[in-house]
């Protein structure tokens, strides 16, 4: 298992099999997206409750999915990158937060924008809006700690603490923002606690969450082969800089 | 554990002889207890009923005011680089630097409570509770805060950075804290915060000693 990791994270390597994956990879993210929004836009049936409205679902779950899904696979990332040390770990790390945190942002509008037909508020403080909102918070502070360290390797390693740190906090957060909830719970919020979910919805929900997915592992893939680039241009400029300055001492 | 004292005692009497000691923290505090009847009214009943949430606030953002000192004196003058070679685990200075932490910055603020309460028209009935879940809560805070500051240490703008990083994390705290503070002493909130407590206290010194080798290798 190990030994595989070391394999694909030679950064060579990863640049060769990713450029040859990418093309696929985002063909078949367009046409699983545009399968899933005829379906959920136009195939689907409106709900005999919430009528229209409930084709929100259909960016709203997968985005909230990708929410969490997005932050566990960083916190992977963080754990293997300190455990083996590996630059192309915390750059896939690096690459990740802000499409979680886009895709989080994403899952707390469409909620909103969702919750004024349904609750008549755009916000209420309902659990998992308010979890949600809490790990927007945390995507936040990780963007903004690579932000202002300034070397590599240092910012790779304490993003990743922090990662760590709030991978084991949040679902104490979870828990108690749960906890409080029940505490406070306003009595004019209706619950969605529906049925279960018909096919002719499901099946469109599962096709967008697969979109959502293939989207967000493409444009993990580009950014990080961006970051891999900028690097190596940063350490060529570096190269040629003290090459120019060796030749300037030799001229003076 | 001489030398863990000895930590404790220094970082205790550096914190009294810098710029006001404990009193800037203190000030801040009651200041800002002061501002939320401007904000919501002189309304004495809604004041008693949001009291101890807003004395949990105020807490919260008083710590967090002096977080950003924490490591961040010692790196300049370039101790910090000769405690982290020192034989005394550096978990165990995390800790040291915590508990000075909490006794110069946060027990002025709990011994200070009885006579900021009457800012908020505190039932008197609450004061117990409330007092017991600072007692409970706040080494949690001043650990957890340890983690944000080994990590934004030697950051210029560290202090922004660290609350953006710290604040979300305080969120359970200050969930079963206002809670605890309204409740019986018993009850469920302030067993969960005491939980909270303890599991910051297992966890978070080896986050933040890991956090400071990284930031000063």
């Amino acid at each position: 298992m190990a030994k595989s990791i070391q394999r694909f994270a030679n950064p060579a390597r990863f640049m060769a099999l990713s450029g040859a994956v990418l093309p696929w990879a985002a063909a078949a993210t367009a046409l699983t997206l545009s399968i899933g929004l005829y379906l959920a836009l136009i195939a689907s049936p409106p709900d005999y409750q919430q009528g229209e409205t409930v084709r929100m679902m259909y960016v709203h779950v997968p985005s909230a999915w990708l929410a969490s899904a997005g932050y566990a696979s960083m916190a992977l990332a963080c754990a293997v990158g300190l455990i083996w040390r590996h630059p192309l770990a915390f750059a896939s790390a690096k690459a990740m937060a802000p499409l979680g945190a886009a895709f989080t942002f994403l899952a707390l509008v469409t909620g909103a924008l969702w919750g004024k037909p349904m609750w008549g508020a755009y916000w209420v403080w309902d659990a998992r809006l308010t979890s949600v909102l809490v790990l927007f918070f945390i995507y936040l502070g990780y963007i903004a700690l690579w932000e202002v360290i300034e070397d590599f390797g240092r910012a790779a390693r304490a993003t990743s603490v922090f990662c760590l740190a709030g991978a084991v906090n949040l679902p104490v957060i979870r828990f108690s923002v749960d906890w409080w909830n029940t505490l406070h719970q306003p009595a004019s919020v209706a619950r969605l606690d529906g049925p279960a979910i018909h096919s002719s919805i499901l099946t469109p929900l599962l096709v967008m969450a697969l979109g959502f997915t293939l989207l967000f592992v493409v444009l993990t893939l580009v950014r990080t082969r961006t970051e891999i680039m900028e690097r190596r241009a940063a350490s060529l400029e570096m190269q040629q800089a003290q090459a120019g300055m060796i030749v300037g001492a030799h001229n003076g | 554990m001489r030398a863990f004292w000895a930590l404790v005692a220094r970082d205790i009497k550096l914190a009294g002889r810098l710029g006001g000691g404990p009193f800037v923290g203190l000030g801040f505090f009651i200041i800002v207890v002061t501002m939320v009847p401007f904000g919501v009214g002189a309304d004495l009943p809604l004041l008693s009923r949001i009291g101890p949430g807003v004395l949990w606030v105020a807490v919260l953002l008083a710590t967090l005011l002096s977080l950003d000192r924490l490591f961040q004196a010692d790196f300049e003058d370039g101790s910090l680089d000769l405690f982290l070679m020192s034989p005394l685990p550096v978990e165990m200075q995390v800790l040291a630097k915590c508990l000075a932490h909490w006794i110069t910055n946060t027990v002025p603020l709990i011994i200070a409570m009885p006579a900021v309460a009457f800012l908020v028209n505190l039932e008197t009935g609450i004061m117990l509770p409330l007092i017991v879940s600072l007692l409970v809560g706040t080494p949690s805070l001043s650990l957890i805060g340890a983690l944000g500051a080994a990590l934004t240490v030697g950051v210029r703008r560290g202090g922004l950075v660290l609350s953006l990083i710290v604040l979300p994390l305080y969120v359970p705290a200050l969930i079963f804290g206002a809670a605890a503070g309204t409740g019986d002493l018993m009850g469920t909130p302030m067993l969960f915060l005491g939980a909270f407590s303890l599991a910051s206290l297992a966890l978070a010194p080896f986050a933040a000693a890991a956090a400071l080798r990284i930031s000063v290798s």
